[in-house]
């Protein structure tokens, strides 16, 4: 994964994602969508229901075909950098292969790339340590919580060692207390391995409170209509949900979605904005 | 887009929680750990994260641990409810039960109709307690008279009589050694006949196009009825142990085929997707995914095919030709029913006892290797 400094782990140029119907109307998930995500970003995809954010990640995938357009990653088409393994994915259920212990599923993905031995015992035992699932190495996924299975998903996903992580709503099933402990996570995560990683959620909070930018995706077609720098200070904390800058930000990237960009809060809807920063959107 | 309000469920009560992990055990749907919108899928995404339960303290900073705290004690409050039956052996246990309550029923059934319209009962000397009893039921019903449907315990003393006049093998012995006979010709059919299934679906699943083109065929070879085809193939094979292994086959490779290639297209399309992401090729996808996935339908399979490759042995026999198993029994005691019902009761008997036995073969194996699937595993 060698990129020059300037080259961007994604490029995204002039993608567009039509989705042919029955009925013979066309559906446009994705129009015109540019985005250039550079090493060790972390990148939020938010949007209502309908605006293709997931369609999108999965298009960095090569999960999904585009229509027209360019995609690459680490500089190569989306299909070399997926038979690469380039990339790691988490969805929004763990899909955690239920006759595999937790071991075995992190291992399943070294099992296909043919990394065996030593080396794969060690990378099996170095990331279940990163999700801090050690002890349940042994245990079946029925016999985990929600939150668990998601962080043996995770692990599963970074046990290839790829430069970028595609996370869609990983965290959208789960209650509001246990996404805030793996939003943490996810954070010492990133810091700790230094990867790029594009997050799709519904959340305004969860965008601001990980990311480095938040881009905001507009529906009918599917494009980019916004791109919130998110400048709260690194390392980020539960603090830093609480600062001002915060809630300017939640402001910022929900004004954004509704449209509304430049119009600025008065007083009176920042105080509002601020007690609804607590809630998730949609 | 997925479904987003099924999944956002909030998180219920511990109570609710339980209930949802028992209700789990008790429905039979595989590859509820698997599917986003699947009652299943939403009643495991609903169990909440320990961390996020009140009663876990202070939300510690220390995930590990409290984590590992919990999470036992919430797999620990699931098996309080649904309690002992959630082992293999409970399962199990579970399925025995359930047919011998179903013999018990049966018989209960029996005698109630003899009793209200059979023959008259009448005991001399009661089990050696001087006891005479007798009994007059009000209606008079053919059928139901003991020429007919014999009193359950004439059926069983029959077993320990010879089996034919002046034999010194009694009736048991000798439908012991007819069932050991027929089990030999279904246990090959059966292996064959899953085989099989295993093999066409493997194709069909890979080829939509064989699929379309064989399916057809597949089903209808099961609109032929079996006692038909049964003299064909003993014409075809010769008579012999080899067209009893044919029928069973042939009776058995069709539910596996149809139930296996369900489950070889079981699989998330999200696992089909991380799968892909790998890099794994069809091959990969075929062991490591849809195989394993593929193993709670084939056992569904395999518990009808399991009865059936018995049922096919039986049937198979008399045009087969082959005279030491259960089916030519089943022939020759029909033949004297009228001066011995019991002999052919009491056929019929073990006939559906060996069919269990197979049955419970498999349903052992089932829960032995679906032990860590709870899911999977009705």
């Amino acid at each position: 994964m060698t990129t020059t400094a300037s080259a961007p782990v994604v490029r995204l140029a002039a993608v567009d994602k039509v989705f042919p119907t029955q009925s013979g109307d066309d559906t446009v998930a994705l129009r015109g969508i540019d985005l250039d995500i550079h090493a060790g970003e972390f990148i939020s995809l938010i949007g209502p229901s309908g605006c293709g954010k997931s369609t999108l990640l999965r298009i960095v995938g090569d999960l999904v075909q585009p229509t027209a357009g360019i995609v690459e990653v680490n500089g190569k088409s989306a299909h070399q950098a997926r038979l690469d393994r380039d990339y790691g994915i988490v969805f929004q259920a763990p899909v955690l292969f239920d006759w595999r212990s937790v071991e075995a599923n992190v291992r399943l993905p070294l099992e296909i790339s043919g990394v065996s031995g030593a080396e794969r015992d060690a990378r099996i035992t170095e990331m279940l340590e990163l999700v801090e699932l050690a002890a349940f190495r042994d245990h079946y996924p029925h016999q985990l919580s929600g939150g668990m299975q998601q962080r043996v998903a995770i692990a599963r996903a970074l046990a290839l060692q790829p430069a970028l992580l595609l996370m869609d709503e990983p965290f959208g099933a789960l209650d509001e207390m246990t996404r805030e402990r793996l939003n943490a996570e996810v954070l010492r995560i990133w810091r700790a391995t230094g990867k790029t990683v594009i997050f799709v959620t519904h959340s305004i909070p969860e965008a601001v409170f990980l990311s480095t930018r938040v881009v905001v995706m507009s529906p009918r077609p599917g494009r980019i209509s916004h791109v919130v720098d998110v400048d709260l200070p690194q390392p980020r904390t539960d603090d830093s949900r609480e600062t001002d800058r915060y809630y300017d930000l939640v402001t910022e990237v929900r004004e954004a979605l509704r449209g509304r960009v430049g119009a600025g809060p008065g007083p009176a809807v920042a105080s509002l904005e601020r007690a609804r920063a607590e809630g998730s959107f949609g | 887009m997925h479904d987003k309000d099924k999944e956002r469920a909030t998180p219920p009560d511990r109570l609710q929680e339980q209930a949802d992990v028992a209700d789990a055990g008790r429905v039979p749907m595989p590859y509820r750990a698997l599917g986003p919108n699947s009652s299943a899928g939403s009643s495991r995404d609903r169990r909440s994260d320990p961390l996020a339960d009140p009663e876990a303290g202070e939300i510690a900073l220390d995930i590990g641990d409290a984590a590992d705290d919990v999470a036992v004690h919430t797999v620990g409050g699931a098996e309080g409810v649904v309690g002992r039956w959630q082992t293999p052996a409970g399962r199990f246990a579970r399925t025995a039960l359930a047919l011998a309550a179903f013999f018990l029923i049966a018989g209960f059934i029996w005698e109630t109709l003899k009793w209200f319209g059979g023959t008259p009962w009448r005991f001399d000397n009661l089990l050696g307690s001087g006891i005479d009893y007798f009994h007059d039921p009000p209606f008079r019903v053919l059928q139901f008279s003991d020429r007919q449907l014999p009193h359950i315990w004439d059926i069983l003393f029959e077993l320990f009589e010879p089996f034919r006049r002046g034999s010194d093998q009694t009736l048991l012995e000798f439908l012991l050694g007819a069932a050991l006979f027929t089990m030999r010709q279904a246990f090959i059919g059966f292996v064959l006949g899953a085989l099989i299934g295993i093999g066409i679906a493997s194709i069909f699943v890979h080829s939509v196009r064989s699929e379309r083109t064989f399916m057809p065929y597949v089903v209808a070879s099961q609109t032929i009825p079996i006692v038909a085809l049964a003299p064909v193939i003993a014409l075809a094979v010769g008579l012999g142990p080899t067209a009893v292994v044919i029928v069973a086959t042939y009776l058995t490779f069709f539910p596996v085929t149809i139930s296996q290639l369900r489950g070889l297209r079981s699989p998330d399309p999200r696992a089909m997707e991380l799968m892909r992401s790998y890099g794994a090729s069809r091959w990969d996808v075929y062991r490591k995914l849809r195989l394993p996935a593929s193993v709670p339908f084939l056992f569904t399979a395999l518990k009808v095919a399991a009865t059936w490759a018995i049922i096919g042995a039986i049937i198979g026999e008399g045009p087969g030709g082959v005279g030491e198993g259960l089916g030519k029994a089943i022939i020759s005691f029909s033949q004297q029913y009228i001066t011995g019902p019991e002999k052919l009761w009491a056929t019929i008997l073990i006939a559906s006892l060996v069919g269990i036995v197979a049955y419970l073969a498999v349903r052992a194996a089932e829960v032995l290797v679906l032990r860590n699937r709870p899911g999977a595993n009705p």
